[in-house]
């Protein structure tokens, strides 16, 4: 009697749980073999790596924590009240009940660069930001697309998702520059002190396999981060039944992006994550792929396109 | 949502409930007799049109069923500001049961052709003799209803709606999230 229209993405799906299943499975090999290191050479180089996943496991469960604070902050947006942003509310408000989700806070960030993005640790914390810049091009369908988009991260908990799956990369990151440090003042007191002689050859493992395992998480994560927002789209679309209106968004916003003075985009590189679009030049989008936090504009505009035909059908 | 479909990030469109709306009639009863407030025997669906021919056929069918039979409804259909398509159904003010059949209707042929999800709210119009208007408002994904009271512009007489949920409390299912109440301004048939 009651019929569905919707059909998952199994494709997706299946590359996204292996992206986390490789992850897991680097994260594993990362302890094997640090054990093993530290087993062979018969020494304790056990403190720094205390240190670095106590130090990497705070700064995780702080970002995860404060997120909606930190990139409210960063981005100097503040929230606003269904009377300061009526048009804004009432499309949240309506989309909510839409998708039968609790109602997230909304901010605006006075910034000209058009972009959207969603954050806090879960959807009673989240919180939905525009810039004036976004609000200024698009028109209301293409407004609602984003928010959608930006709803279905909230839905998807992709701020916890990939807080946790930084974790390793942070973690491997701070190893590296430890033992870069302590090898730097380490090896400086070595000649007087033989006790201490052993620790060189261990860091010097430890460094490398944590580089190893830092470019490795990196690709990973970044791989990761691509297939959500591909999810994130389709959610977005499927929720508003208008996957047009989303991919015009898209156009504009990317259009406009790569037309903004460098200095901005540099400003904004560092929260690129929770953007709806990335803040890169146009001519580095297409150098490295495999670096982006986001899919090319091609591949987001293509998967719309074939859940228009799909509802039409 | 479970842990594995956020671990792969997808979100099912959720499916309206639609049967809480048989109530309606008996909660009617009580808004009059209780607040003094009649119906206006106006009613309408707000729901989301999805692009492409698919939705835009079944639209059309069922403006077609409900102009069809003897005693039909006046069917009048407006776009507001959001881009949200509102079906309004007018009936004599006393035929609670009418109205309401036509409302499923609307909703049935929806969910039938798949665009169940696409379904935002019903809105039952209801008015007292000092011309105050109270409309009360079903949301389709929660099978919760709110009472919701438009006053001159953009304001709404919270002292009413919570009268008036006190009132129906015992007939329908009242949203227990106040943030979940959002103000629909500018339906049409309030």
């Amino acid at each position: 009697m009651v019929r569905t229209r919707y059909a998952p993405d199994r494709g997706l799906q299946a590359r996204m749980g292996l992206t986390m299943f490789l992850l897991g499975l680097v994260f594993v090999a990362f302890v094997i073999a640090l054990v093993f290191i530290l087993a062979a050479f018969k020494v304790g180089a056990g403190a720094i790596i205390f240190f670095a996943v106590l130090l990497g496991g705070g700064l995780a469960f702080g970002s995860l924590f404060w997120s909606d604070k930190i990139a409210l902050r960063a981005s100097g947006a503040q929230e606003v009240s269904p009377e300061e942003a009526p048009k804004l509310h009432g499309i949240v408000d309506r989309l909510c009940a839409l998708a039968d989700m609790p109602k997230p806070r909304v901010a605006i960030a006075p910034a000209d660069m058009p972009n959207a993005f969603a954050t806090g640790r879960n959807s009673k914390n989240a919180v939905l930001c525009v810039t004036t810049g976004l609000m200024r091009r698009l028109d209301d369908k293409e407004l609602e697309g984003v928010l959608a988009h930006e709803m279905s991260h909230v839905a998807h908990k992709d701020v916890v998702v990939m807080t946790v799956a930084s974790f390793l990369g942070i973690v491997a990151g701070l190893l590296v520059r430890f033992a870069f440090y302590s090898e730097l003042f380490g090896g400086g007191r070595r000649g007087g002190d033989n006790n201490n002689g052993g620790a060189l050859p261990v860091l010097l493992v430890v460094l490398l396999v944590s580089a190893v395992v830092y470019a490795i998480s990196f690709l990973l994560i970044r791989l990761l981060s691509r297939y959500r927002e591909l999810a994130a789209d389709r959610a977005g679309a499927l929720l508003t039944g208008q996957p047009s209106a989303l991919a015009s968004a898209l156009t504009k916003v990317s259009g406009a992006m790569s037309a903004i003075p460098t200095k901005d985009l540099r400003e904004a590189q560092a929260l690129n994550a929770f953007y709806f679009a990335p803040a890169l030049k146009a001519n580095t989008v297409t150098l490295s792929t495999i670096f982006s936090t986001h899919p090319s504009l091609d591949r987001r505009l293509q998967q719309l396109s074939e859940i228009s035909e799909q509802l039409g059908r | 949502m479970g842990f594995l479909d956020t671990l792969l990030g997808r979100t099912k469109p959720v499916q309206p409930k639609l049967d809480a709306l048989f109530s309606l009639p008996t909660a009617a009863v009580t808004v009059q007799a209780a607040m003094g407030f009649v119906p206006t025997g106006t009613g309408s669906v707000c729901f989301r049109p999805a692009e492409g021919r698919a939705f835009h056929d079944i639209e059309a069918e069922v403006r077609e069923l409900l102009s069809m039979g003897e005693n039909a409804a006046q069917i009048e259909v407006t776009s507001d500001s959001y881009g949200f398509t509102w079906l309004v159904c007018r009936h004599s003010s006393d035929d609670m049961e009418a109205l309401v059949t036509d409302l499923h209707a609307v909703n049935l042929s929806l969910a039938e052709g798949g665009f169940g999800p696409q379904l935002l709210c019903t809105l039952v119009g209801f008015t007292d003799p000092r011309g105050r208007k109270l409309g009360i408002v079903y949301l389709y994904k929660r099978g919760t209803f709110y009472p919701f009271a438009p006053t001159t512009g953009e304001r709404r007489d919270n002292a009413l709606e919570l009268e008036a949920r006190g009132a129906i409390g015992s007939d329908l299912p009242i949203e227990a999230d106040l943030s979940r109440w959002f103000p629909v301004w500018g339906a049409p048939g309030l």
